[in-house]
């Protein structure tokens, strides 16, 4: 049984300022999959994830939705694929003008048409979903990094996107506020929310994903199964950078979560 | 000669009640379209393309750059004798007085509005787009709100200002406070108690305003948006 991909990317190709941004760059997600982009830092992963909702339009390449292809041209056809496609940002991004559940509603209400009512139950199922039904008034100065994110994830899963997009979800939090985003990660996977994301938590994804995506330069290097990836005698990049993270961090446990 | 009071009771106030409605009817006016020129123009000059913002930018240099006697004087005195496609303009001098203001007020209006929306953080933005926005719903539902917040405490202190320079429309013949008092002084030889009077009424218009202005800056106050007390 070969499903067919949800999200296909073909032979992206980015260039800002004369640099090769992105070069050449594919691959597919099926509905429920997760794809994890790893790399160093100015690997192109940032970009990679905005050139699929289109916030940064490929040179040149294919982006298709359900088998699809989006026509980058079209202003109507960007704004279906981006209700379409949820988005989650390393600094969260919430509008500090409204509260949690505001800021969960007003693309329902906006992009959507809902009326008020509807959307804010909607906003307060998905706040409730992400454990913050008790803090629905909050304003974002009044949240924790962590609670920003559970609002930013909720307001993404309310217009019922089929794909979400991560870009480091977890990178500027305090440790201690990681694990909660990794819960509501974690529920979102096991729901069965396809998934592409970048991220540094290689031992936590690698207990999610279906396939790593090691970038460098601008291009995928190396991809496979976390647990082919991984293992102590790979030789594989992934397995040297996952090594050299977690020298980094200060603990040894560069290995699949179990 | 009749004692302060009397005089105030009897002449002043009488004189000046007139005047001070007549004021009113400039600053409101004025005040709300200077506030709407500024929020069109300091979006413009925000987002709109190019050459829009580089032509708005020239009409923000030339108001806050020429003294507004000037721009009034151009408004009533001048601009009878400019054709317009064959037609001459010809303003009374409330209305003279009505948009010289609001263009005026609009020029400051616009500074502190663009200072508004460039606080806001580009991510905010894209977060909009993300989610499926138009330009223009990101700009009334995620930016203005914000700007707005931002830039109030300046756009209060400018409608002060246009409480006190309103009195330049005296010079061009309207019977506004300063207007009023000025015809009554001339009459009655008392400068002095005339002018003290008139300057209360200022200072009357003044605190109301700052009233107002401060109850809805408290209205719109939300977490993370307090404007610092004075
Ligand atoms: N707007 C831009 N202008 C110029 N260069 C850019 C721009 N955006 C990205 N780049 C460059 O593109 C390259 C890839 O950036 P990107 O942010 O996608 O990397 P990344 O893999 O997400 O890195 P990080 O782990 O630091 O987030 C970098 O060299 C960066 O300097
Ligand atoms: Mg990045």
């Amino acid at each position: 049984m070969d499903q067919p991909a949800i999200l296909r990317v073909e032979n992206i190709v980015k260039t800002i300022g004369g640099q090769r941004i992105l070069d050449d760059v594919s691959f597919a997600v099926k509905k429920g999959g997760l794809k994890v982009l790893i790399g160093p830092s100015g690997a192109g992963k940032s970009t990679l994830l905005s050139c699929i909702n289109f916030l940064s339009p490929p040179d040149s390449g294919v982006i298709s939705l359900d088998g699809k292809p989006v026509n980058g041209k079209s202003k109507k056809e960007l704004l279906a694929l981006r209700q379409q496609v949820g988005m989650i940002f390393q600094d969260f991004n919430l509008f500090d003008h409204l509260s949690a559940m505001e800021n969960v509603r007003v693309a329902l209400i906006k992009v959507k048409g809902l009326d008020k009512r509807a959307a804010t139950n909607r906003a307060m199922e998905e706040l409730a979903r992400v454990g913050l039904a008790d803090k629905p008034s909050l304003y974002p100065a009044q949240l924790s990094g962590g609670q920003k994110q559970r609002v930013s994830v909720a307001r993404a899963l309310a217009l019922d996107p089929k794909v979400l997009l991560l870009d480091e979800p977890t990178s500027a939090l305090d440790p201690e506020l990681i694990g909660e985003v990794l819960t509501v990660i974690r529920d979102l996977a096991d729901e069965g929310m396809t998934m592409v994301m970048a991220t540094h938590q290689i031992s936590f994804s690698a207990s999610l994903a279906d396939e790593f995506l090691f970038m460098e330069k601008g291009r995928i290097v190396e991809r496979g199964a976390p647990a082919v990836l991984l293992s102590r005698n790979s030789g594989s990049r992934t397995q040297s950078f996952c090594a050299k993270l977690s020298e980094l961090a200060g603990d040894a446990s560069c290995e699949i979560a179990s | 000669m009749e004692g302060f009071l009397d005089f105030a009771v009897n002449r002043i106030i009488p004189a000046l009640d007139a005047g001070l409605w007549t004021s009113v009817l400039l600053i409101v006016p004025a005040s709300l379209l200077g506030i709407a020129i500024g929020v069109i123009v300091g979006t413009a000059r925000v987002y709109a393309p190019r050459p829009v913002g580089k032509a708005l930018d020239w009409y923000v240099s030339l108001f806050r750059g020429t003294p507004l006697v000037v721009q009034l004087y151009f408004w009533y005195f001048a601009l009878p004798y400019v054709s317009i496609g064959g037609v001459n303009l010809v303003l009374s001098p409330m209305w003279a007085s009505i948009i010289g203001f609001a263009l005026c007020s609009g020029a400051y209006q616009s500074e502190y509005i663009r200072g508004g929306l460039l606080s806001i953080k580009r991510g905010q933005l894209r977060a909009a787009q993300a989610l499926g926005m138009t330009p223009l719903t990101t700009i009334t539902s995620v930016v203005l709100p914000q700007a707005f917040r931002r830039a109030l405490p300046g756009c209060g202190n400018e409608i002060i200002y246009l409480i006190k320079y309103s009195s330049l429309a005296s010079i061009i013949t309207v019977s506004d406070l300063t207007g009023m008092g000025r015809s009554l002084a001339k009459s009655t030889f008392r400068n002095t108690e005339v002018f003290i009077v008139v300057g209360l009424y200022y200072l009357a218009l003044v605190t109301v305003a700052t009233f107002v202005l401060r109850a809805v800056e408290k209205r719109l106050e939300l977490p993370g948006f307090e404007t610092k007390k004075d």
